[in-house]
């Protein structure tokens, strides 16, 4: 009895948590829309559509922060083999890759009025393209096996080995493109940013910020119940016998 | 045995059954050259094109070797139990890592040397600075092998799913690939003083996946 109710009032909470969680990503969704939308004034030079940096680099933040938190997971998972570490590293690595892909499809709307190109070989760009590449691999791995432990090795494997990679990747993009010439387009530079501006870029990274917690908890729930179905589907004798 | 012993061990074994059955040679050696003649077609017949493009050729044929040839290495274990024996051989995990992949590198360095036969005759590359250039190859086909051989034991298990294993692999080399490209063209054309930092980066990238592969390897094979 106490062990059901303990249950039934963890889920409670957790249920609570979650939505809490679910309105406060929306609030502040919703707050950082007004104030890149209509209280930080247009770009000097690009105009309105500028305003497409307050998701682009909010969407980016995410895809970093995700792998890094599949990166951190899988080094957990690989020292506890707790499969609550795989259930994280995979509801990370999943987010991760939407955003990545969201980052690189807002960059590239930005990129086609404002260089005159929907694509150029910068380094972040290339880079953050490397990136969604590997992690997108990493979600392929999860998919070759049914065999639980097998497949949070690998996937472990794949996510420490794809972070470390990133910064290689990186430098080795930096330095190719130093050989080539610069895209002769306008570049953002280090302008000086102004305060509304600056308040409704930061206010986008933190509402991204929660929508990722929010996600998370939903995909963390989803992964247990998925692991609860695959239990009880392959003990049905155990579990009536409970 | 010393970890470097085991490995050899591994290394000798995997390079007597190549030799044996000639599957470097016989298969992969084709392999490259009709993907040399397919990027002819792509790119030619203008001889200005193909001379920018010839080292990027050369570095494209050699990395779709490097995946077929990972994934062969661990192929001729699953037969007769020969993974289990591994597994249970009273030796370090980490050195059939290094053992696969010492003898990955050897095979595709054969393999190099006729690839740039062939680039220098069909797209008339030429090989100002050797020395630079093979340290290029060598350093360079030793992080593809590393990557190749930390993986291609979960290649081998997706014998159903077959484009994983090149889509896992090629983002992650892409390292590899920009750095050969660029220091084989350096090499090519005789500025050999700044393809020392291009070298740099290859050696900076197989210390990193070696190493992280002799830390690693034990899970993949275990599970």
């Amino acid at each position: 009895m106490a062990a059901t109710a303990e249950r039934a009032l963890g889920k409670a909470i957790s249920r609570n948590g979650e939505r809490t969680l679910g309105i406060a990503a929306l609030a502040a969704l919703a707050v950082s829309a007004v104030l890149s939308l209509v209280v930080a004034p247009p770009d000097a030079v690009q105009g309105e559509v500028q305003r497409i940096m307050y998701v682009h680099v909010p969407a980016a933040w995410l895809a970093y922060l995700s792998f890094f938190v599949v990166f951190v997971a899988s080094i957990a998972y690989l020292k506890t083999k707790k499969t609550r570490w795989d259930r994280v590293a995979a509801a990370s690595a999943e987010i991760g890759v939407l955003f990545t892909a969201l980052a690189i499809a807002l960059g590239m709307l930005w990129g086609k009025p404002v260089w005159g190109t929907w694509w150029t070989w910068d380094p972040r760009l290339t880079t953050t393209a490397v990136l969604l590449l590997i992690y997108v691999g990493y979600l392929a791995v999860r998919r070759i096996t049914d065999n639980p432990s097998r497949r949070a090795t690998w996937a472990a494997v794949v996510g420490i080995v794809g972070f470390v990679d990133v910064p290689i990747v990186h430098l080795s993009v930096v330095w190719w493109r130093s050989l080539h010439q610069g895209p002769t387009v306008l570049r953002l530079g280090a302008p000086e940013i102004e305060g509304t501006m600056l308040l409704a870029l930061l206010c986008g990274v933190a509402a991204f910020t929660i929508t990722y917690a929010y996600l998370m908890t939903l995909r963390l729930r989803v992964g247990r119940l998925e692991e609860r179905e695959a239990r009880e589907a392959l003990s049905p004798i155990v579990e009536v016998e409970r | 045995m010393t970890l470097a012993g085991q490995a050899s061990v591994i290394a000798r074994k995997d390079l007597v059954i190549e030799v044996r059955g000639r599957h470097a040679l016989g298969t992969l050696l084709p392999f490259a050259a009709t993907v040399l003649i397919a990027f002819g077609f792509a790119f030619g017949p203008g001889r200005d094109v193909l001379d920018r493009v010839a080292p990027g050729l050369l570095w494209m044929a050699v990395l779709f070797s490097a995946v077929i040839a990972s994934r062969r290495a661990y192929q001729v274990e699953t037969e007769d139990g020969a993974l289990e024996g591994l597994l249970l051989a009273p030796i370090d995990k980490a050195a059939v890592f290094l053992g696969k992949a010492a003898a990955v590198t050897l095979e595709l360095l054969a393999l190099v040397l006729a690839v740039l036969v062939l680039v220098v005759l069909l797209f008339d590359l030429s090989v100002t600075s050797p020395l630079l250039m093979i340290a290029a190859f060598v350093l360079g086909v030793v992080g593809l092998a590393a990557v190749g051989s930390l993986f291609g034991v979960v290649a081998e298990s997706a014998r159903t799913r077959e484009a994983i294993f090149p889509m896992l692999v090629l983002p992650l080399v892409a390292p590899v690939l920009i750095s050969g490209v660029r220091a084989t063209d350096l090499a090519a054309s005789g500025r050999s003083s700044e393809v020392l930092s291009w070298l740099g980066l290859l050696a900076a990238f197989d210390v990193v996946f070696l190493s992280v592969g002799v830390l690693v390897f034990g899970y993949l094979l275990e599970d």
